[in-house]
């Protein structure tokens, strides 16, 4: 049973009913003996863009993987449309909508384009069609037969986000999508983005580039050694400043 | 009218070449099953020589004990023997997932020399006679030399059966998941596809492959305890010079292994049991991943 909150103010927009698809307290994660994630508190609700900002190795990229299963040890409470997965594994957190694009973007070398993107079993119901992904990422039409890791970076990080959209899932978990790509395959990233905001998507984007994020999110939680240290709204950014120059400054 | 070929007469050519095919019939489906249960478990598979003797030897017992013949075996000896597989991999193997190959190797050694020291206890060292299928008796004078319907039987169903396994893991669906479940099988999973499950049903073809040998061999062979561990260090050559994890790699290098040890065995008879090993080495030097591996 999904929770749903009143008259909340989100993102600078009233809204009088949201809905949660994820909620996380408490969590902890763990590599090892090594203690990553440090009892993360965090609500994303349906059809939010959420960021998780911060520098390399203050436990973003981790969150992403504690949410989809793939660290081992894990405590805490991850409810995700309103099912406990803390426990669960990766393939059932997947089928309860859940599509995770990893920051390496996992493109199968063995695999064609074409077999890349049909890969993904369907999740849900109402994922898109291979022509409309074809019509989004044009490129990847003209490459369906080449092999997955003959694709250019840009071609490659398409087709990571082109097959999970094709499963019909529809919480979104990317990660470092734009990293080391050029301006203008990251321009049409979040032409994509955008797309998927109007459509309903709910998304939650670990980020490096502020200048992408900061236009494109609903909130921002700002992250540092394994802990949430500030959440900052749309309408919160030129306020909130000095906290992105306390936490995301090198 | 055929007269000697390079010296030899063209029985002895053929026979031995006909020998090799059979041989490299055992060698590609044997190693098929290596390379399967290498690409998903990154196991490199110890007890599959004493699989494959689980597979004759169910043969034997369900023709013996079941009535069931060499036809029902064919289908079921695999089941079974790839029933066996799966509860292994289930109870034992599972445990070593992400740790050293080394303790695969140990663990699977270990449960081949169990097996292969339960069944000497249990039936000697000496080998069981089982009969052809009445259907595949006799065979036919081609001129140049005398085929066996049950040999010829073994390279067609061998070929086929590789085949087979090559068109699942190259253009279905599921080849789909197990070739990137060689890849990232993390990665896989968290798009939704169950992957313990592919695992061990990956495991349990390649053991219902080793045991698809056994059966096939049983006419052949005497169905024997040892008969797999004399047999596997060859393929686990073969395997070295294919590439560990290729499926056309294992078929094309079991099958030309095999004639090219047929062929030593005519040339030069005293080398025909090293040759094997003498390509496994120059290949190791020149192409360490194998003939069709990928480098890393």
């Amino acid at each position: 049973m999904s929770a749903v909150i009143e008259n909340h103010e989100l993102g600078g927009q009233h809204v009088s009913e949201r809905i949660e698809e994820l909620r996380i307290q408490d969590l902890h994660a763990f590599y090892g003996e090594s203690h990553a994630l440090h009892g993360i508190d965090l609500t994303v609700y349906q059809g939010e863009l959420v960021t998780l900002l911060g520098r390399n190795g203050s436990g973003r990229t981790t969150t992403l993987r504690a949410i989809m299963g793939l660290i081992g040890h894990r405590t805490g409470s991850i409810m995700l449309k309103g099912e406990e997965v803390i426990h669960a594994q990766p393939h059932v957190i997947a089928h309860l909508g859940v599509g995770y694009c990893p920051e390496e973007r996992g493109i199968f070398s063995r695999l064609s384009v074409e077999e890349n993107l049909m890969l993904p079993p369907r999740v849900a119901a109402g994922g898109m069609a291979v022509e409309e992904l074809y019509e989004m990422f044009p490129n990847l039409a003209e490459r369906r037969r080449s092999q997955g890791t003959r694709l250019s970076g840009g071609e490659q990080q398409m087709l990571a986000m082109a097959r999970i959209l094709r499963t019909g899932a529809n919480v979104l978990l990317l990660d470092e999508i734009t990293e080391g790509l050029a301006p203008v395959i990251v321009d049409k990233l979040g032409e994509v983005l955008i797309e998927l905001k109007t459509r309903g998507y709910t998304v939650v984007l670990v980020e490096q580039n502020f200048r992408f994020a900061a236009p494109l999110a609903d909130r921002h939680f700002v992250m540092d050694h394994g802990k949430i240290v500030a959440t900052v709204n749309h309408d919160e950014l030129e306020s909130k400043q000095h906290i992105f120059d306390e936490y995301l400054s090198v | 009218m055929l007269t000697d070929l390079l010296g030899f007469p063209p029985q002895v050519l053929f026979g031995q070449l006909l020998l090799g095919l059979i041989n490299g019939a055992f060698y590609a489906v044997l190693s098929l099953g290596l390379a399967v249960i290498f690409g998903l478990l990154n196991i490199v598979n110890f007890a599959h020589g004493a699989l494959y003797m689980l597979g004759a030897f169910a043969t034997l017992g369900l023709t013996q004990y079941l009535g069931i013949g060499y036809w029902g075996a064919l289908i079921l000896a695999p089941v079974i023997v790839g029933a066996i597989g799966i509860l292994a991999e289930r109870v034992l193997l599972r445990r070593l997932a992400g740790i050293d190959h080394l303790y695969g190797l140990l663990l699977t050694f270990g449960m081949a020399l169990v097996i292969e020291g339960v069944f000497v206890k249990i039936f000697g060292a000496s080998g069981i006679p089982y009969a052809a299928p009445s259907q595949l008796q006799g065979g036919v004078n081609l001129g140049f030399m005398f085929l066996p319907w049950y040999r010829g039987w073994v390279v067609v169903a061998s070929l086929a059966v590789c085949l087979a396994t090559w068109y699942l893991f190259e253009r279905t669906k599921i080849g789909a998941y197990l070739r990137a479940g060689t890849e990232n099988p993390r990665l896989l999973q968290a798009f939704g596809v169950n992957v313990p499950l592919l695992t061990t049903l990956a495991y349990g073809y390649g053991v219902g492959l080793a045991a698809f040998a056994g059966v096939l061999a049983a006419p052949i062979t005497q169905v024997n305890p040892m008969m797999g561990s004399n047999l596997i260090i060859v393929v686990f050559a073969v395997v070295v010079i294919g590439g560990m994890g290729s499926i056309m790699g294992a078929i094309i290098t079991g099958m030309s292994m095999g004639v090219i040890e047929g062929l030593t065995k005519v040339f030069w008879p005293e080398a025909s049991s090293t040759v094997i090993f003498l390509v496994m080495a120059i290949v190791l030097v020149l192409r360490p991943a194998g003939l069709f591996g990928k480098t890393a």
